[in-house]
């Protein structure tokens, strides 16, 4: 075996172009992050689901009711991003944070930004900051930032 | 786009793996060469198979394939497809024809190009050669060889290219 560092090593990218049919709940979630709105689906029992879903997991019930929810937040965990990868959308220190939106009963897995690690915690208030540009996509919401 | 009259029937969901690929020994020894121009293949110690590319073992017999066999760059086409569909990002227009390589002297093939003919006129068993991009382009890949194009030769019957313990 030779010395490993004689080995020829090069960097190497798997790429799939895939488009994602969205189907027609999610359709309406991602439509409205295009207009600036975040919405949730609401079961019989009253349950707000945000992001959307499409069946309720407990009752397996169809769910068809959008709800219009936040733009404001509770944090309920969040995870301290120090020091930002390439791949990252925000450069600078930031946290992955699940938020219950007000008027949800379920949290969404998003990004809070310009804030130091002291300032946020668990319970803090949040608030959906939006990008330049509407994809209608999730990142349509750049990211949350602590309500003032 | 507007986002207001337009349904969303799908989103682009683009995913990228990016990592480094570490070729290990004997595909370093391979590529070394095929950046020189020269096919070398390797053989198994025990039961003499020829191995190109080689992956370093050989999977009859379980034993390292270091005895180096250097190899013309003619062969035969042992099998190949018509591909009719474009594949996202590739460059080549489809219809094309993707084959099995034969060296001669090797035990195994590896897929490439078929050009610089019609697409009727290729068959198994068909003489081909190596059409290679100018020195000054090659590096550590088989890409060093554009395609493989047809040679004047009589058809090889693949059925002789079944290995032979020897």
């Amino acid at each position: 075996m030779s010395d490993s560092k004689d080995l020829l090593r090069a960097p190497f990218e798997l790429a799939y172009n895939y488009k994602r049919s969205s189907g027609p709940v999610m359709s309406k979630f991602f439509e409205a992050l295009g207009q600036q709105k975040i919405l949730g689906t609401k079961s019989t029992a009253g349950k707000v689901f945000s992001p959307a879903a499409e069946f309720d997991p407990e009752t397996n019930e169809p769910l068809k009711e959008m709800v219009e929810v936040g733009p404001g937040g509770v944090v309920e965990s969040f995870s301290w991003i120090e020091n930002p990868q390439h791949h990252h959308l925000i450069k600078e220190p930031f946290a992955f944070a699940l938020i219950k939106l007000d008027g949800a009963d379920t949290s969404m897995l998003h990004m809070v930004g310009q804030c130091k690690e002291a300032d946020l915690s668990i319970g803090s208030r949040v608030k959906a900051n939006w990008s330049e540009i509407q994809e209608q996509r999730i990142t349509d919401i750049k990211f949350f930032t602590i309500e003032k | 786009m507007s986002s207001e009259d337009t349904p969303k029937d799908y989103s682009e969901s683009p995913i990228n793996l990016e990592y480094f690929y570490t070729a290990g020994s004997a595909t370093t020894r391979f590529l070394n060469q095929v950046k020189e121009g020269n096919i070398v293949g390797q053989a198994c110690p025990k039961c003499k198979a020829v191995y190109v590319p080689p992956r370093g073992s050989c999977p009859r017999c379980g034993v390292a394939t270091d005895i180096e066999v250097p190899l013309t760059d003619k062969g035969c086409i042992e099998s190949f497809t018509v591909v009719h569909i474009p594949i996202p990002g590739n460059p080549i227009v489809p219809p094309y024809v993707c084959a099995m390589i034969r060296l001669d002297g090797a035990n195994i093939s590896f897929l490439h190009l078929i050009q610089e003919v019609e697409i009727e006129e290729i068959r198994i068993g068909m003489r081909i050669q190596a059409v290679w991009k100018p020195k000054e382009e090659w590096t550590h890949s088989l890409e060093n060889i554009k395609w493989f194009a047809p040679i004047d030769e009589p058809d090889v019957d693949v059925a002789t290219l079944r290995f032979q313990e020897s």
